[in-house]
Order: C-alpha cells, then structure tokens, then sequence
C-alpha cells in the first residue's frame, strides 16, 4: 500500500498524529536520560588528565551539537515552507526555535562550568565560543522577528528568510576549531578515523545525544500543537475540536 | 537595467542631498562614539592605540545600522516603494541601487573621517591606511546585510530595535576581519588574509544579499 505522505503535510491531520507520537519520543527520551546519566556518573571512567569535572562534557557535548543540527533542521524547514508554501513547515520551523535556543544556552553554560576548572576561566574569547554565542543571537533574532508580526503568513515567510541567511553561521561554528588555532580542544569523535575516546564513554555520550534528540523531537511536536490550535483557530476542524471538548 | 539601477541611485542621492541633516547626523554619531570611548577608559596613549582599530569598527557598525531604517522607511510610507516593486525592472536590481546609494550617503564619509579619529587615537602611516582600506571594503558588506534587515522589518512596531537584534550577529565576521586587519598593521604583521576575507565577503554580499532583500521586501509589502 503507497503511502500518502502529503497527507501529514496538512495541519488538520498532522495535529492527531504529533499526539499520538510525541508521548512515545517523550517516554524514550526519559528513559534514555535515566540510563544515559547513570553511565555518565557511575559507569564512565575517570579521565586521565581532566579527573572527575570531564563528566560535565555528556551534557555539553549533546547540547552543542543539538544546538547547531537544530539550526540546520530549522532552516530546512524554513526553506521547505517558502518552496513549497505549506503552513505546517514553518510552525516546525518556530516550534524548533526555543528548543534550540536552550541547547545553545545550555552548551554555553556548561562550557563555562567546564572552563572554569580546566582552563581557569568562565569566558574566553575564542572562535568556537564566540560563534556559539552568535548562534544564541540569531535564534533570539528569530523569535523576535516573529513576536514582532502580528500576521502570521508574514512571520512564517520573514522568519524563513532569515533561518536561511543565519545558517551561514552554523558552518563557521562546526569548522572553527579547525580553522584557528583556538584554546577550545578539537572534536573527539570523527567519522574518518577511530573515536580518540573509551568505547564507555563514547557509548554514554551517544545515549545522551540521542536521549536529547528525543526530547528535542517531543517538545517540538507538542510545541507545533499548540502553534497549529493557534493559528488555524479560525477554521472548522479546530471549532470542532475544541468544541467537542466543552 | 543598468539604466534603472542609475535612475534608483541618482533618486535617492538626491534625495539624500535633500535631507542633508540625516547623513550629517549619522557621521556626527560616529564620531561622538568614538569620542566616548578615550574618556571612558583613559586617555593612555599605549591603551588607545590598542584600542583604535576595534573602537572604530564598532562605531561604523553601529552608525551604518542606526542609517539602516531609513533605507526602505520613506519609500514604505509614500508608497513609492509600492510603484518601484511593480516595475518590470527585476527587483534585486533596484535594491542594490538603494544600497549602493545608501553606501554612498552613509558608508563614505564614514570612511573618510575614520583616519582623522584614528589620529586621535595614535595609530599612523600603514594603520591609518588600511583603517581606511579595511572599512572601504567592509562598510559596503554592512550595507548589503543590513538592507535584509531593513527590508525583514520595514513597518513593524519597534522596528529599530529589532533590527539591530537581526542586523548586529550577522555583522559580526566583518567586524572580526576589518578590526583584525588593523591590528595586523599595528603590529607589524601583513593584513593580506584578512583583506582578502573581506572583499570575498563583499563579492559573495554583493551577489546574494540584494536577492535576500528583494525577498524580504516582496514579504513586507504583501
């Protein structure tokens, strides 16, 4: 049987859809935060030059890259609204946004807890730091532009334009540690060779990473919910909906 | 087209020629920013000229943004933006003609009070050349980036603000580049890299932000 995978493209059958499916990604996400923790904490070894205070890097790890796919995945959206010109891309694209603001907040506030101790400093001035921080801004940007128009067709269109300007950026942060010669170390794991790391840890850093995906993917459909209720307030499905409930 | 994109800036030089307090007061921002600075912190020579290169980036920067809302404003609110996006002319044409007019009137004498602040500020001979070399080829990038932001936000309530939260992030690698390659020079280092990064930040600015913004204005005005 063929598949109609446009039907989900409508907001009106995506609506039922996302609640059913983001209680299981929300379900999978606690457990593998339970089990992804506990790695972190009791299983992990210690580091040989870092000790104990290395453990901070399984949440900081996920959350910076989480910061960065989220972007990349936000503007995918953006781009798939304005060709396409479906409603429900662009409330993708800003139900993703708070989420991947957080991660990015998340990754710079944990990086200065792991600075402090390791490089003596909260904040250093480096590339890969600054370009996060960048990051930050642009998704503040984002959010604020779309606070800013009250219509709604005219946020989803602007905002994708400038998800898709922004997403420059997000090259520059991933390659930063290469390009200059900076105090941030160098990326651990790589596809082209073998992971510079213990399998244990390795293993933990990947069950948080997806642990976060996970709940990135449940916040963000539960989000696009309500983004849908919303905006299609005026039409009849949502009355019905709603009404039925009363 | 070329004859369009003439008319579009010979229209708005006039127009600015006009309005001379305008382009007078974003300069005299400038300078008062860059004033601010050596009674804010100290006026030690050795500080200063440390200081120079990233003070007056920062001033262009902001006083090339505080010119941006003026790029699309009045033509919004007379209408004549509404006739100019119904010309036959293709429309990232006609923006770029706006912002090479913009440039003209905001970027250039920016660019040529800059050595004089720069003397205030110690930096001589090489430094004060390639502060001039530098922000000859950045503030056209600041202009190009800045007219999506101008454009993402024209009518909108508070409006200025919000175009700083946009504009400012994506300024930044001009910023870093253009600063950069001052401090290169006062420090006796070649500025060859980061001259190059800029102007290959100006030819990809130059083709790709009048797009965006004849994007961004076609949203605006729908």
């Amino acid at each position: 049987m063929a598949i109609n995978w446009f039907k989900y493209a409508s907001p009106a059958s995506f609506y039922p859809l996302a609640g059913r499916i983001a209680p299981w990604f929300g379900v999978a996400a606690a457990l593998l935060f339970v089990v992804g923790l506990y790695l972190s904490f009791f299983v992990a070894p210690t580091d040989y030059k870092q000790g104990e205070g290395y453990r901070i890097m399984f949440i900081h790890v996920p959350a910076a890259w989480m910061s960065m796919f989220i972007y990349v995945v936000m503007a995918g959206w953006a781009a798939a609204g304005m060709i396409w010109n479906t409603r429900l891309s662009s409330m993708m694209a800003s139900a993703l946004a708070p989420t991947g603001a957080m991660f990015t907040f998340v990754a710079l506030w944990t990086g200065a807890f792991w600075g402090k101790p390791m490089w003596g400093a909260w904040w250093v001035w480096d590339a890969r730091l600054t370009s996060e921080l960048i990051l930050l801004f642009l998704y503040i940007g984002f959010m604020a532009l779309e606070a800013a128009i009250d219509d709604p067709r005219r946020a989803a269109r602007a905002c994708g334009l400038l998800a898709l300007v922004g997403v420059i950026n997000v090259p520059i942060i991933y390659y930063s540690v290469k390009w200059w010669n900076t105090l941030h170390q160098g990326a651990s794991i790589k596809m082209s060779s073998e992971s510079s790391m213990t399998s244990v840890m390795l293993i933990t850093l990947l069950v948080m990473a997806f642990a976060c995906w996970f709940y990135t993917i449940a916040v963000a459909l539960s989000r696009v919910r309500r983004i849908i209720l919303e905006r299609e307030q005026r039409s009849d499905w949502v009355a019905e909906l709603v009404g039925g409930k009363q | 087209m070329f004859a369009a994109l003439r008319c579009i800036i010979v229209r708005d030089l006039t127009l600015a020629l006009r309005h001379r307090a305008d382009v007078l007061t974003t300069l005299f921002f400038f300078v008062i920013v860059v004033s601010l600075f050596p009674l804010g912190v100290g006026p030690e020579a050795a500080l200063l000229k440390a200081m120079a290169a990233g003070v007056l980036w920062v001033a262009a920067l902001l006083a090339s943004m505080l010119s941006l809302a003026r790029l699309f404003a009045d033509d919004f609110a007379d209408g004549t933006l509404e006739q100019i996006l119904l010309t036959p002319q293709p429309l990232p044409v006609l923006v770029l003609g706006k912002v090479i007019a913009h440039w003209l009137v905001s970027g250039v004498p920016l660019v040529l009070m800059a050595p004089l602040l720069g003397l205030q500020y110690g930096l001589e001979g090489d430094a004060l050349l390639m502060l001039v070399v530098s922000l000859l080829l950045g503030t056209p990038v600041l202009s190009l980036i800045g007219a999506i932001g101008a454009a993402l936000t024209l009518g909108l309530r508070g409006g200025g603000v919000l175009i700083s939260l946009l504009v400012l992030p994506l300024y930044i690698p001009v910023l870093i580049f253009g600063a950069g390659a001052v401090d290169a020079t006062v420090s006796g280092l070649g500025a060859e890299g980061q001259l190059s990064l800029l102007a290959a930040m100006l030819v990809a600015a130059a083709i790709l932000a009048p797009w965006a913004a004849a994007a961004a204005l076609r949203i605006s005005m729908e």
